[in-house]
């Protein structure tokens, strides 16, 4: 291959993954520019601050439903972090063994599963034997959806951390647990954070899961044994209603949990940005 | 009269069904360098893992045998390999500095790690001790809170032996801690292991016999799983006792 024609394809193929980059960004900032058009004039202080209005009454805020969903998100992450964390940390300590593949295998497929058949799991498991929608049950359906991520991209991270760490920590005298802690986790922080992040951006908009958990309330709620709002299910129940200010009110929304996902994003970014940096 | 610091006793080892050692008898003395040479898969670098008990660590790896400390068994029934470790430092082929700390962070990451607690003040006096001690102090006083990894491959290794020797151990096992260096990197190790002896006990794998030559009192010589010949280092390579000795330091096979 001659120079000019190496030239040609390499401009070429710099060409197509910039087009790529491109368009994998334009639905984003296409939705986000949407919902900011659409849903920006219903936002005000007291969407923020008030309950929703009966149909007709003007007014009124999603601020239930903003607390509900950071609510079930922790509630969610009380349950889901702890427990995908050390089992990927785990799979990533067991990668020949049997045990392992079949824990493996089982998250894979777990991860595929329809987050409504999530929601059903919940509500035989937890509300039918409560007598009650509630928030408990709404956050462990989340959790259920965010355990494979988390497991899974934990696993992969650990694993990424060389070996020779590790090795050079057991040398100096450091038990198995404190190297594992201070050493493999903390190389592999970045990418886990990742992880932790992705999957509480995927359930912070579930809909459907929620359906039939925490249901959803047009009030505060009376602590985490009953029903609660969220914003997916408050926005669903707007948009499918026939009246013109409440669909207004679930496309400033969308919007709000849209920047909250932002936010939530950036703000663990900085957060945890280490003072050396990591090494993935 | 020399003083042994390690004695190795009947040691074998295998990865799974593969048996790497074979029945190893070898005396380290005390306050000298001893070098481990050998073809690449004769079992130096397993030799020299058993000796601090990082064989067992990599997975499907079995030892026999015993291997003494000043007379103590590290292979003894309730022996605490993290206690070894602590006894028995290791240098290793790559750098591996921490990739999340400092130099200084570095440097104290075993005491740290292992959760000892001391004063800012006396924290920095062993920083400096130990890079003093690794010739390193000089090149990067003044920059102590830089990362482990932004310095010269040849630095980050001088910064491994510094951390090895901040926990203060008694031997210090090198596993060929020049073959990712360069030339120059290669002579500041070497001039550092001939000061280290004073102070302790080294044994150091290469598979380069000039350096094992220029740096070692004994060498062992290894070949396929089995030691061969073990002594004074001047005599292993003018008048090798042994055929398998002989052509590998004259360069006919390996």
């Amino acid at each position: 291959m001659t120079y000019a024609r190496r030239r040609i394809v390499n401009r070429v193929a710099q060409v197509c993954t910039v087009l790529c980059t491109v368009a994998v960004l334009v639905p984003l900032v296409l939705i986000f520019g949407y919902l900011l058009t659409k849903g920006v004039s219903s936002l005000n202080i007291n969407f923020f601050t008030q309950l929703p209005k009966p149909v007709g009454e003007p007014g009124g805020g999603m601020a239930n439903a903003i607390v509900g969903t950071l609510t079930l998100i922790g509630l969610a992450c009380t349950l889901g972090l702890p427990i995908g964390v050390l089992a990927g940390i785990f799979l990533a300590e067991h990668r020949q063994s049997r045990f392992g593949w079949a824990v493996r295998f089982c998250a894979d497929v777990l991860s595929g599963v329809p987050s409504i058949v999530i929601g059903i799991y919940a509500y035989t498991l937890i509300v039918l034997p409560m007598h009650s929608f509630s928030a408990y049950a709404g956050g462990f359906a989340l959790a259920v959806i965010m355990l494979p991520i988390v497991t899974r991209t934990t696993e992969e991270m650990v694993h990424l951390v060389p070996d020779t760490l590790r090795e050079a920590s057991l040398a100096l005298g450091v038990p198995a647990w404190r190297t594992m802690l201070w050493v493999v986790l903390r190389t592999a922080r970045g990418g886990i954070i990742t992880g932790i992040m992705l999957a509480v951006a995927r359930i912070a908009g579930e809909t459907a899961p929620l359906l039939f958990t925490a249901f959803g309330n047009q009030f505060w709620h009376q602590g985490l044994g009953g029903p609660i709002s969220s914003l997916p299910v408050q926005i669903y129940t707007y948009a499918i209603s026939p009246f013109d200010d409440w669909h207004r009110q679930a496309w400033a929304g969308a919007l709000v949990l849209l920047t909250l996902i932002l936010l939530t994003s950036l703000a663990v970014r900085v957060l945890t940005r280490g003072r050396v940096g990591t090494a993935i | 009269m020399m003083t042994h610091k390690l004695e190795v006793c009947a040691l074998n080892a295998w990865f799974g069904t593969h048996h790497t050692l074979k029945d190893i008898n070898l005396q380290i003395p005390d306050g000298a360098v001893t070098a481990i040479i050998g073809p690449s898969g004769c079992g130096k670098s397993t030799l020299i893992r058993c000796l601090n008990r990082m064989h067992e660590v990599v997975p499907r790896a079995r030892v026999t045998g015993h291997v003494l400390i000043d007379g103590h068994d590290v292979y003894g029934a309730g022996i605490d390999p993290v206690q070894v470790r602590g006894k028995i430092g290791m240098v290793f082929q790559r750098p591996n500095p921490f990739p999340t700390m400092s130099i200084f962070d570095n440097v104290i990451a075993g005491l740290r790690l292992n959760g000892t607690r001391k004063s800012r003040r006396d924290l920095a006096g062993i920083v400096e001790r130990s890079l003093r001690q690794a010739a390193l102090w000089d090149e990067v006083k003044d920059d102590l809170h830089g990362s482990g990894v932004g310095i010269s491959g040849g630095q980050q290794q001088r910064l491994c032996i510094a951390r090895a020797l901040a926990v203060e151990p008694e031997v210090i096992l090198m596993d060929e801690p020049c073959s990712a260096l360069d030339p120059i990197a290669t002579a500041k190790i070497e001039a550092l292991i001939r000061e280290l002896k004073q102070e302790y006990t080294i044994v150091i794998v290469t598979h380069n016999m000039q350096q094992a030559a220029r740096v070692s009192d004994l060498t062992a010589f290894l070949y396929l799983g089995t030691l061969i010949e073990f002594g004074p280092t001047e005599r292993i390579f003018t008048t090798p006792e042994k055929k398998e000795t002989e052509d590998y330091i004259t360069g006919r096979f390996g």
